[in-house]
């Protein structure tokens, strides 16, 4: 059933101190609508709860990729098209170009939004699960000033993240330190296109000799939020990826995550393939 | 036999008009002073209302309302029976059931005004499945629950048990399939005292929709008026509802004195309206050591929902196609429709075939499996040929090429390499391939006496300018209707394919020519449109006016010449069941169905072992359906019914939460994008042997039914996996395969 759409109200700041001004005046009463990928599928189904948005899409302050000689800078508004489209991206950080581009329409991609990915706090998100496996970091900006915080635990429970009321994601950092390490992304979704996904896994491990010398692995849809595999990880870290330790890595991430059954699909099936994307990235570290 | 313009590719009728923009479907249609309708529907699965109350912050006054009470005549929307009331009164009987309709201008405010009705209810206990309607767990409907039984006996199936070499038992599920049309369901309607009731909407069948109307208002039948509008595609889906939507626009219109237009969005299109039958069937076989069929006994159960609707009739083709194309001397075919308390299922193309298809040939890969055949050597041993004998006592008196197709379908797939290459590669691979067939058949027109009770008639009329116009209550919905009722017309006058004109399907204007389902239209009705046109030109050859070997020019003259001295140069022709077709509905034998397609499809798959995730790689569809009208629109119903085979095969799954869809958006009701279709190879082997015109059989539904089995049997080629249900999701793969397993 659709919504009453003159019963939203929404504005357009001129600027972002203008957005932040208005988010500090009036804490919570105004939510950030960037591309609207997610608020529109809400207002058509008669779901949208918010009814005061601020049209923060055009703000330049937010938009943009900046590359440093140590980082990739990328701007809350950058959208799903301008990853797909980034050199430096597709050479240094396959996971989250790969993840952008099986997200969605392309329609969906011209608008869709990094930040907006990470503030509707989705745990089927397509991208953290890659942000996630580079060690991403969020600046967070207000009326109050701005900080840097590390993505790993930004989100601590379903819908819920590290982020008060009158604050907006400014940018998200990526330091380029793990271009030579050997990475995998796996999306299962419910088709192979414009789907929500089932499972999703990002992997990055650096390797020394034939052993894991450092590895990062992250799920989507497995738990209430995007997860980071940190037992796992350590588990994992100093060993070869031998059968052995495959099957032990498969039980440890069993029990770190926490899949439900839900309209898409089973617990025993998000369970069960989690645990074999996971021998498919070792495998793919041992080859 | 030589055509002109039958068997050749001529542009679209409508075609223009739809990719200019330019067509106009019901939503682009506005009236003055036009309100708005929503249904508002009972919250509960089953039970009495106690109460409807106005709530919230609502100009309530300046709402128009209508319920039960309001209706001036029978509040029911007439089908075969009275079961299915207009709008619920009393009782509820499915979670979206319609029980009170609002209209206003203004579709925002409308939109609130729906929410805050509250609807009382006083549940009573529900059912939902099919075991619990044939275990009379509650009685919900009639005396037990069941609408329709039928039963097919041919020789003695009890005989086979004993002097059979094995005896192969199977269950087999299919579940609800959404049509989802493009362009979602809606109905304006204007309706007073003084002008009586007029509606325009998409739909299929406009003298359905007449005919509800009429029992509804308690009317004369020409004080009610239905007009298609461009209509967006149907599959089944527009064949039963639109009644429902227009009688709840029309009763708005009624009550308000204003024009009333109701258009649901795509979740309620999806969560309220019909969709395909679940079923259940059961298979026991009986065969001999050397693969013949000696017994089919087979149950075949299907779940109606709440209401009758078209139950009976989809669960008659269903039954009768449920032992398929081969030839085996005794054959039990029992088959019942029951209610459960969701909403009523419905048309579907296919129409029960493609359920009871599924099952049959599953379980013969199964039967050839257990007598040590190959699945295709097994059906090749019992392939029915022409003079042999279908399970309903039908003689075959076509010519029968079940052999050849399969050849035709094997040789383009190149099936027997790739099963040997891939039973052999993949033992140990990640991805496993596999390639797997059906073999099937479905009757062209309503089955048995339908189309003698239906008794269609079609209309043709020339003008002075010397260009004919056909009227039929026969429906564009995408399909092509327009396109071939023009070939066929043009070639029976020897005119162009553009001076043939259609007139909008319109119960003031158009006889009625039947309902356009059933894979009749080429068949049936474009027979009556050949005759209808043959008649305009015996009429001008008779009256002197007109020669054998006329060009356009002598012809629209003699029209012209014709209307000036007889006035109009028109005729109407009713259909005539042939003679030599025999049906007896009391015990369920003899000539189903006028002709046959027959057709052999092969598919092949690819399984990722560690998802689970399967993919159609490669399609192969070789098919018998007599002469082809228009090639390319024949390719297209073809490769649009595999699409929708793909999808009722592996990805729609509907998601049931006490009888209501829960998964009703298209996020989460997953059907197959053009990303997840393979390349399609479609073949005709035309013998140009129907009873259509220059020799041509139905099409439409056909490649319904033999799309998911071939798929999963191929899948269980590449896995080892016994399916048995569809849709065949990875989760229910994987689960199949670790409880083999384990």
């Amino acid at each position: 059933m659709r919504s009453h759409v003159p019963s939203y109200e929404i504005e357009t700041p001129k600027d972002l101190g203008a957005a932040l001004d208005r988010m500090a005046n009036e804490p919570g009463a105004w939510k950030p609508f960037a591309g609207g990928t997610d608020l529109m599928v809400l207002l058509e189904a008669g779901k949208l709860v918010e009814r005061r948005f601020l049209n923060i899409w055009k703000l330049p302050e937010l938009k943009g990729i900046e590359i440093t000689s140590s980082h990739v800078i990328l701007g809350a508004l950058t959208t799903y098209t301008e990853v797909r489209s980034s050199e430096v991206l597709a050479r240094e950080f396959p996971l989250l170009c790969r993840a952008a581009s099986e997200t969605g329409s392309v329609a969906t991609q011209n608008r869709g939004t990094l930040g907006g990915n990470i503030a509707n706090a989705s745990p089927a998100a397509d991208s953290p699960p890659a942000l996630l496996a580079y060690d991403a970091e969020v600046e967070i900006v207000s009326s109050r000033g701005n900080r840097w915080k590390a993505y790993s635990g930004f989100h601590v429970g379903y819908k819920a993240m590290d982020l008060v009321a009158d604050e907006l994601i400014n940018r998200i950092r990526l330091l380029r330190s793990k271009r030579d390490w050997k990475q995998h992304y796996r999306k299962v979704g419910t088709r192979r296109a414009q789907a929500v996904s089932k499972v999703c896994f990002a992997g990055a491990a650096r390797m020394q000799q034939g052993r894991i010398a450092d590895v990062r692995i992250a799920l989507g849809s497995i738990a209430p939020i995007v997860l980071r595999a940190t037992e796992t990880e350590k588990m994992l870290t100093g060993e070869k990826p031998s059968p052995a330790v495959r099957q032990a890595a498969q039980e440890m991430l069993a029990r770190e995550i926490t899949p439900i059954d839900d309209i898409r699909s089973t617990a025993r099936y998000r369970q069960r393939v989690a645990q074999n994307l996971l021998v498919e990235f070792l495998e793919m570290l041992a080859t | 036999m030589e055509t002109r313009v039958i068997g050749k590719s001529v542009p679209r009728k409508e075609g223009r008009e739809k990719v200019t923009g330019r067509a106009r479907y019901v939503d682009d249609l506005a009236f003055p002073g036009m309100l708005h309708g929503v249904t508002v529907r009972g919250p509960t699965a089953r039970g009495r209302i106690r109460g409807i109350f106005f709530e919230g912050d609502i100009p309530w006054k300046e709402i128009t309302i209508v319920t039960a009470k309001d209706i001036p005549g029978n509040n029911c929307i007439l089908l075969l029976i009275e079961d299915q009331p207009c709008l619920a009164d009393g009782l509820v009987n499915h979670k979206e059931e319609p029980v009170v309709l609002l209209a206003h201008q203004d579709a925002y405010l409308l939109g609130e005004a729906r929410r805050a009705v509250r609807i009382e209810i006083e549940p009573l206990p529900a059912i939902f499945t099919i075991e619990d309607s044939l275990a009379r767990k509650e009685i919900i409907w009639g005396e037990d629950n069941t609408f329709k039984s039928v039963r097919v006996e041919k020789g003695d199936v009890e005989s086979a048990w004993s002097v059979a070499d094995c005896i192969v038992e199977g269950e087999y599920e299919t579940g609800a399939q959404e049509q989802l049309y493009i362009e979602p369901q809606g109905m304006i309607a204007r309706a007073s005292p003084a002008d009586g009731v007029t509606v325009w909407g998409s739909l299929q069948c406009p003298h359905y929709v007449h005919k509800a109307l009429v029992s509804l208002f308690g009317l004369p039948k020409d004080r009610i008026r239905v007009v298609q509008t461009e209509t967006g595609g149907g599959f089944g889906g527009k064949e039963e509802y639109p009644s429902m939507i227009a009688a709840h626009a029309a009763l708005l219109a009624w009550k308000s004195g204003r024009p009333v237009k109701i258009i649901y969005d795509r979740a309620e299109d999806m969560a309220a309206t019909t969709k395909r039958h679940p079923s259940k069937t059961r298979h026991r076989t009986a065969v001999s050591s050397d693969g013949k069929l000696l017994a089919m006994d087979i149950d075949f159960t299907i779940d109606g929902g709440a209401y009758e609707t078209l139950s009976p009739v989809v669960l008659s083709r269903g039954t009768i196609h449920a032992a398929g194309p081969y030839d085996c001397p005794n054959v039990r075919i029992r088959g019942r429709a029951v209610a459960t308390n969701a909403p009523p299922h419905g048309a579907f193309r296919g129409f029960g075939a493609p359920q009871s298809v599924f099952a049959l040939e599953r379980h013969l890969d199964r039967v050839a499996a257990a007598v040590g055949l190959a699945p295709d050597e097994l059906r090749r041993r019992n392939f029915i040929r022409e003079g042999q004998t279908l399970a309903v006592n039908q003689v075959v008196h076509e010519r029968v090429e079940m052999g050849r197709l399969m050849d035709q379908a094997f040789e383009a797939s190149d099936y027997h390499v790739k099963r040997k290459q891939y039973s052999t590669e993949n033992p140990g691979a990640a991805i496993k391939k596999g390639i797997g067939f059906a073999c099937f058949l479905h009757g062209a027109g309503f089955t048995g006496s339908g189309e003698e009770y239906l008794a269609s008639e079609v209309a043709a009329e020339a003008t002075v300018e010397g260009r004919v116009r056909i009227r039929a209550g026969s429906t564009e919905m995408g399909q092509g209707t327009n396109t071939i009722f023009s070939q066929i017309a043009a070639e029976t006058l020897g005119l162009d394919y553009e001076k043939i004109d259609i007139a909008q399907p319109d119960t003031a204007n158009v006889p009625n020519s039947g309902p356009t389902v059933a894979s009749r239209t080429s068949m049936i009705v474009g027979k009556l449109v050949e005759s209808a046109a043959r008649e305009i030109q015996t009429k001008l050859f008779q009256s002197g006016l007109l020669e054998q070997g006329y060009d356009a020019a002598t012809f629209a003259k003699a029209c012209g010449e014709y209307i000036g001295r007889f006035g109009a140069l028109e005729s109407l022709i009713k259909y005539q069941h042939p003679a030599e077709l025999h049906w007896n509905d009391e015990r369920y034998e003899g000539d189903a169905y006028g002709a046959y397609a027959w057709a052999v499809y092969v598919a092949e798959v690819s399984v990722d072992t560690r998802t689970a995730e399967m993919r159609v790689e490669n399609f192969t569809a070789v098919q018998e359906v007599g002469r082809v009208i228009h090639p390319v629109l024949a390719a297209g119903q073809i490769e649009g019914g595999i699409a929708q085979g793909i999808g009722l095969a592996l990805y729609e799954n509907i998601v049931w939460h006490e009888g209501r869809m829960v998964n009703a958006q298209m996020t989460n009701y997953i059907m197959p994008t053009s990303m997840d279709v393979p390349r399609i190879r479609v073949f005709f082997d035309e013998i140009a042997q129907g009873r259509g015109p220059a020799g041509a059989k139905g099409i439409g539904e056909l490649p319904l039914d033999g799309t998911a089995p071939a798929i999963a049997n191929a899948v269980a080629h590449a896995t080892g996996a016994d399916i048995r249900r569809i849709p065949l999701t990875p989760e229910l793969l994987m689960e199949t395969l670790e409880k083999a397993h384990a």
